[in-house]
């Protein structure tokens, strides 16, 4: 009997779900297609250097445009690497890579720490000027780099820091995003926490270190994706401020080998400009959870 | 708004904030300060005296046709890189929104081009339009299109405009997405129950509850395009050919780095820092129910 | 363990005055549970005993010694909060373990200390836990606990039942009380609620307005409120307050809504005839009969073995009725004042009255 029923019904859901059924299977199927060209969209530019950075550069000289894999990857990697572009004097690649990743690291690092300390005095402190600082932080928005490019070139040279580690890192450590976003989290940390802290006897730092910190893992982790991603990408500052190759970055190298298009060993480009996408991609998608968590909040 | 529970201490708050309000101080108010005080001031040829001109450099820059010319070309390259990069990102984020299998592999396939550099993008884009080395460069010439962006100016333009709004895609992906994502589901069903259509669904309620995320993109996508794209035009064109496809930030680069127009160029870097400011402002106006000071 | 004497101490925020001189003297061991409206100034009371606040003027000193100038943390006391203020990152132990590392105490004793209360709490097993991993009860055993480790000489509640549900706040309240008694902590518990109020106290603060309006044991201020607000607000449901006047000679009062006349029984109230009064009855003092109120009855909550009426006189007057049984319809309800429940407030201060004064 308890066989039967379901035979009995079935006939009039299945009659009515039949038709929706089929309409949504196309629907979907469309949205597969559109959303596989937007993946290839994004794709083939990467896929048509990854498979030139494996021919030999007269194979890409002759403009064959090779979609598949050739037999000079290995060597091609390894002359960028250890050699850079070899008809003309230039820095091998892991330098620039070296140069880049140092670059990146400390101004993440650096954007970090300086952002969160103000933040916490901000959020956590009652002073005299308390908004006039947040003030100076928060307007600094609207002053990038890029409009400001040569009065503040003028004071790193007036300082002695062009082709330095310094002059590279430090006029771009500041940041009013980093902070607002700190200050944001900072102010959704419950009173009674505070309370509970000071009846427990921490104090400020004490505080800062036990507490604050470690609920703010989350945060730390989504602002470094996006600060090594800028600091890795940063392309205006490092050309004003390094004229000598000790320190330059890849991301310049590679414009450079460009150069006098005759001149160019299109394989070394393309093997470089692979070498120089996979650190931030690869933060990017290790670090995916938090990084879109991080940038839908923090620039909201 | 602010916190009921503070901390007491005197000295503490001004040793957390030193570090960035110095670099702040130096790196950021000095030199806006001295761009200020330079557009005021012209250098001879030489580099020996300098007199001061009043508004003279502003008034060369609005008089020179070139000048005007590249204000126009920022413009157009501003509002096509937004049109496309935003659109393209509401049609993907719309559909990586539906649930179907592979949503999340979907959406990692098309976030990454965040993490690549413009300049980097910029070499991504010879390959695919250079007449004779790129796949699609070539294609055209093979069909018989006269394809050449280092010659052709408008070409050049379009190809830094594809490039440029490439790279912004997956930024504004995530946004709509997240924008998608926080529709109440109530919302769409009550839509449905009424008998609104799909299309109907999105243009009558999900477009107008979008809207916020929409104008934050639009401000900061014309912000980006402005201002963030030095390396693509560097990289790709140049800013040529002729000065087909200089932005005002690349001119006021050249006009420093390579003419040594002090003058002029501290001129456009005023009137650029008046731009990103009517830029936040529009934007700050509009988040300052959000964030709260 | 430890008395605690609050001495005249007063708050103001800005213009603002939130509590205009309280004095009360805590003796060693003793729950007293501040209780009244919310805004009245309770928290605001206790955040200055706990030094998170600052009084404007007047002294807390705690076991002798005068705090009023230290931080929280010098004054050797603990604190339960509302939501119960865990820190999220950490596990149960070093929740509870926290305060007394920033102490400097040793390891061995903190572990001992930890296991300890754990144990009395009941949440030994979950000392690896995180606070997200809790059910809202045991989140705030584990808030006692990290007060109970501390050893302080005081305890403070700050409204710590309000977030559980009505069950488990029966069941915490009776657990806080146990414990209170074994470990002979003094405590002050604040609370809007005025069950909580009479079932935990060993005396009450009544706190209306940023007055101490009564302090006493809890029966105390159910037999003899100090005034009409403690009357109403001490008591469920609500005293009914009917406005009256004194008659000759003060050995009875006037009721103004129908005339009945209440002698007093116990003796009479100063004043001329005519003043003011207002007589105060219990809902429960009520009893059915004729010569008393003619109630419209309106609303009948049956409670199984007792209803609680909600009536009105014939001009309007609200009054509340609390009778045995359950056996009562819409309609026409007579109900008589037995005479020995009368309290006797002053008509304009609100004051009570008591006899021969």
């Amino acid at each position: 009997m308890s066989q039967a029923q379901p035979a009995i019904a079935a006939p009039v859901p299945l009659a009515a779900e039949a038709p929706r059924r089929r309409r949504f299977l196309g629907a979907d199927l469309t949205t597969h297609v559109i959303l596989l060209l937007g993946v290839v969209l994004f794709a083939l530019p990467i896929w048509i250097v990854l498979m030139g950075s494996t021919h030999d550069a007269a194979t890409i000289g002759r403009g064959e445009v090779p979609l598949l894999p050739g037999s000079e990857g290995w060597n091609n990697y390894a002359t960028a690497w250890s050699e850079g572009n070899t008809r003309r004097a230039s820095v091998p690649v892991s330098t620039m890579m070296f140069n880049s990743a140092v670059m990146a690291l400390l101004i993440t690092v650096g954007k970090l720490a300086i952002s969160i300390t103000s933040a916490y005095a901000v959020a956590f402190f009652s002073f005299p000027g308390r908004m006039l600082c947040f003030w100076a932080i928060f307007i600094t928005l609207m002053l990038p780099v890029e409009v400001r490019i040569f009065p503040t070139f003028q004071v790193v040279s007036d300082l002695g820091m062009v082709n330095t580690y310094q002059g590279l890192i430090i006029p771009l450590i500041a940041s009013a995003t980093a902070t607002l976003l700190f200050r944001q989290f900072f102010l959704t940390i419950p009173d009674e926490l505070v309370e509970a802290a000071k009846m427990d006897g921490a104090g400020p730092m004490r505080f800062f270190k036990d507490i604050v910190l470690p609920l703010s893992a989350t945060n730390i982790a989504a602002l470094f994706v996006i600060l090594f991603v800028y600091g890795w990408n940063q392309y205006l500052w490092p050309l004003l401020v390094t004229t000598s190759t000790d320190v330059e970055t890849i991301v310049i190298g590679i414009v450079k080998m460009l150069g006098a298009e005759a001149d160019t060993e299109w394989n070394i480009v393309m093997a470089t400009t692979v070498l120089a996408l996979l650190p931030p991609v690869a933060v990017v998608i290790l670090m995916q959870r938090w990084f879109v968590k991080g940038l839908t909040e923090t620039e909201k | 708004m602010r916190r009921k529970v503070i901390f007491g201490n005197k000295l503490l708050p001004y040793l957390l904030l030193a570090p960035q309000l110095i670099v702040t101080a130096i790196f950021f108010f000095w030199p806006a300060a001295e761009a200020i005080r330079y557009s005021f001031l012209r250098q001879d040829a030489f580099g020996i005296s300098v007199m001061f001109v009043g508004l003279e450099n502003f008034q060369d820059l609005f008089a020179d046709e070139r000048y005007l010319q590249v204000v126009w070309n920022t413009i157009w390259f501003s509002f096509w890189v937004t049109v496309l990069s935003m659109g393209v990102a509401l049609l993907l984020a719309v559909l990586a929104d539906r649930h179907i299998r592979g949503r999340d592999t979907y959406r990692t396939l098309l976030i990454w081009p965040y993490a690549i550099a413009p300049a980097i993008a910029a070499v991504l884009y010879i390959f695919l339009f250079h007449p004779s080395l790129g796949l699609l460069g070539r294609a055209l010439n093979g069909f018989g299109v006269p394809w050449d962006y280092r010659l052709n100016g408008d070409q050049a333009m379009l190809v830094v405009i594809l490039a440029a709004a490439w790279k912004q895609v997956s930024y504004n992906f995530l946004f709509f997405l997240a924008g998608l994502q926080s529709i109440p589901k109530s919302v769409l069903e009550a839509a449905a129950i009424d008998g609104a259509s799909p299309s109907r669904r999105f243009w009558t309620v999900i477009f107008p509850l979008l809207s916020p995320t929409t104008f934050f993109l639009l401000v900061i996508n014309i912000t980006s395009a402005v201002f963030d794209t030095f390396g693509i035009i560097d990289a790709l064109t140049g800013g040529g050919p002729g000065n087909a496809t200089q932005t005002m930030i690349y001119r006021a680069y050249v006009d420093g780095r390579v003419n040594l127009d002090l003058g002029s160029s501290a001129a456009q870097s005023v009137v650029l820092m008046i731009a990103v400011m009517a830029l936040t402002l529009v934007q700050f106006r509009f988040i300052e129910r959000r964030v709260h000071y | 363990m430890a008395t605690l004497n609050i001495q005249g101490v007063t708050k103001a925020f800005g213009p603002t005055h939130v509590l205009h001189g309280i004095n009360l003297d805590v003796a060693d061991g003793e729950m007293i549970v501040i209780v009244g409206a919310s805004g009245c100034g309770k928290s605001t009371l206790l955040r200055i005993v706990a030094g998170l606040e600052t009084a404007s003027t007047g002294n807390v000193v705690i076991a002798g010694r005068n705090v009023t100038a230290l931080e929280p943390a010098e004054r050797d006391v603990a604190m339960v909060f509302q939501n119960y203020a865990l820190y999220p990152h950490m596990s149960v132990f070093d929740n509870m373990a926290y305060g007394l590392k920033i102490r400097g105490l040793p390891k061995d004793q903190i572990a001992k200390r930890v296991q300890e209360a754990a144990n009395l709490l009941g949440i030994g097993a979950l000392l690896e836990r995180r606070p997200r991993q809790l059910s809202g009860g045991q989140r705030q055993r584990v808030a006692m606990g990290r007060a109970i480790v501390r050893e302080p000489k005081l305890f403070l509640f700050d409204e710590p039942l309000s977030n559980l549900d009505a069950k488990l706040r029966v069941q915490m309240r009776a657990e806080i009380r146990r414990l209170q008694k074994r470990l002979g902590v003094t405590s002050l518990f604040v609370t809007h609620d005025q069950v909580e109020a009479m079932t935990l106290g060993d005396r009450l603060v009544v706190m209306h307005a940023g007055h101490a309006a009564q302090i006493a044991t809890p029966m105390e201020i159910w037999a003899r409120p100090a005034d009409t607000y403690v009357a109403s607000f001490i008591g469920s449901p609500a005293m009914n307050l009917f406005p009256a006047t004194l008659e000759e000679g003060g050995h009875a009062a006037r009721l103004d809504t129908n005339g009945l006349v209440l002698p007093f029984h116990d003796g009479p109230r100063p004043g001329p005839a005519g003043r003011k009064l207002t007589i105060g009855v219990r809902p429960e003092h009520l009893t059915p009969g004729q010569g008393g109120l003619e109630l419209q009855v309106e609303l009948v909550e049956p409670l199984g073995g007792e209803s609680v009426i909600h009536a009105r006189l014939e001009d309007g007057t609200e009054v509340t009725a609390k009778l045995p049984g359950s056996s009562y319809s819409d309609g026409r309800l007579d109900v008589i004042i037995p005479l020995h429940t009368l309290h006797v407030f002053d008509g304009e201060t609100g004051k009570r009255l008591e006899a021969g004064g």
